[in-house]
């Protein structure tokens, strides 16, 4: 029998990411990792890629996991898990295992959007019956605030930091989610902590899909947004809001917005709590604000005229 | 926790026991502690789901206490606390005070 989709009812399950973790104050990785693992009706193995995630809930003689976990190396986290799956069913068809298992590998968005992407790109391809979730927090946090590909335009960092030569990141932030959905696997998904039955339901979709999954989920980090530590929450909440992570999904090649807001808040509801983004309220800047608005309304509209409502 | 010399670890540095990080309290990293008002209380449970360190007690489906032990104090608890009739069911009080 499946758990009722309720706040009651999963909170008789057990926890398979255990308190005393060494995650920040307010992260919002346990949150969206918490929320993967209560949604799985199923036994899992997990792989993580370096990062955040896995230096803290894995560190020497402790484990926060209550499932088989394995960490390899920050690259290859679906080259790992794909491994395993492989073993799984090898040893299935051998007879000497009956139970069915689902596969989950964790990435930050530095594990997937950079270093790792070759060997997620490739697990994806060979079609391996896993589930990909990448928690995005828009820049390598865990080695101190450094610009990834995944760090939105605009964005102070250690590496693109707002001064005299540059004003935070001059690129655009690349767009992970539909370049997984051109791999044509069966499920692609976004989401956001914030809205945490929208979450789940992606998770159970996802698991009960056969062959290669992915998922970006949005996570909050105060220490490189500079926010504070109590608006993991908040902020995800008006990520989704103001369009800036829209909340969809593509299964097998259709698109469907899962959260259209009743009123689209202005960028700057998001970006104003954040202290990265500080330089561009400065007078001087407001062409950098404006450019930064024009390019979340492009590509909400991409996304609405994808999902044939516009 | 006495740590272990090389010879004592375990091959590939493997941990053996699921969930051990629960011998690691990092209640002492708090700066701010929630207080649970019960009365103001609605048992919408979202301070349970939102809470980072698994800090939040439920028992049959409600909240029943903090644990200390392991909440760091980020205040999103009280932060995402709709309360009752504007009153929050939880407040962030300095610690030592």
């Amino acid at each position: 029998m499946a758990t009722g989709l309720t706040l009651k009812e999963l909170s008789k399950k057990e926890m398979l990411l255990t308190a005393g973790h060494r995650m920040c104050a307010g992260c919002g990785a346990p949150i969206v990792v918490k929320m993967v693992l209560l949604a799985s009706e199923y036994p899992l193995i997990a792989a993580n890629a370096t990062g955040c995630l896995e230096v803290s809930t894995c560190i020497s003689e402790y484990t926060a996991w209550k499932i088989p976990w394995i960490h390899n190396a920050f690259e290859n986290a679906a080259a790992t898990i794909s491994g395993v799956e492989t073993m799984y069913r090898s040893l299935k068809k051998q007879g000497k295992i009956d139970k069915e298992i689902k596969f989950i590998a964790f990435g930050g968005d530095g594990g997937t959007y950079d270093i790792g992407l070759q060997s997620l790109s490739g697990a994806m391809e060979r079609g391996h019956d896993m589930l990909y979730v990448c928690y995005d927090n828009g820049a390598y946090m865990n080695t101190g605030i450094q610009r990834s590909s995944a760090t939105p335009f605009g964005a102070d960092t250690t590496t693109c930091p707002a001064g005299d030569v540059i004003q935070g990141k001059p690129q655009q932030r690349k767009d992970m989610t539909r370049i997984m959905a051109a791999h044509g696997i069966p499920y692609v998904a976004q989401a956001s902590p914030s809205h945490w039955m929208d979450l789940m339901k992606k998770v159970r979709k996802a698991l009960d899909i056969k062959g290669p999954k992915f998922m970006n989920i949005i996570s909050p980090c105060n220490r490189g947004w500079r926010s504070r530590t109590d608006d993991a929450i908040m902020l995800s909440k008006l990520a989704v809001e103001t369009c800036y992570w829209p909340l969809y999904e593509i299964e097998n090649g259709v698109t469907k917005v899962t959260f259209k807001p009743k009123e689209k808040k202005p960028l700057k509801d998001f970006i104003k709590p954040q202290g990265r983004f500080k330089h561009l309220f400065s007078p001087e800047n407001e062409g950098m604000l404006k450019t930064f608005q024009e390019m979340i309304d492009r590509e909400w509209e991409a996304l609405l005229k994808a999902s044939g409502a516009e | 926790m006495k740590l272990k010399g090389w010879k004592e670890v375990t091959p590939g540095a493997v941990v053996t026991e699921g969930g051990s990080a629960l011998k690691f309290k990092t209640g002492s990293w708090r700066a701010f502690r929630p207080r649970w008002i019960e009365e103001n209380c609605i048992q919408c449970l979202f301070c349970w789901i939102y809470c980072p360190d698994m800090a939040v007690k439920v028992k049959d489906g409600k909240m029943t206490e903090f644990d200390y032990d392991y909440c760091k104090g980020c205040g999103i608890c009280a932060l995402e606390c709709p309360g009752k009739k504007g009153n929050k069911a939880i407040i962030m009080e300095e610690e030592g005070k």
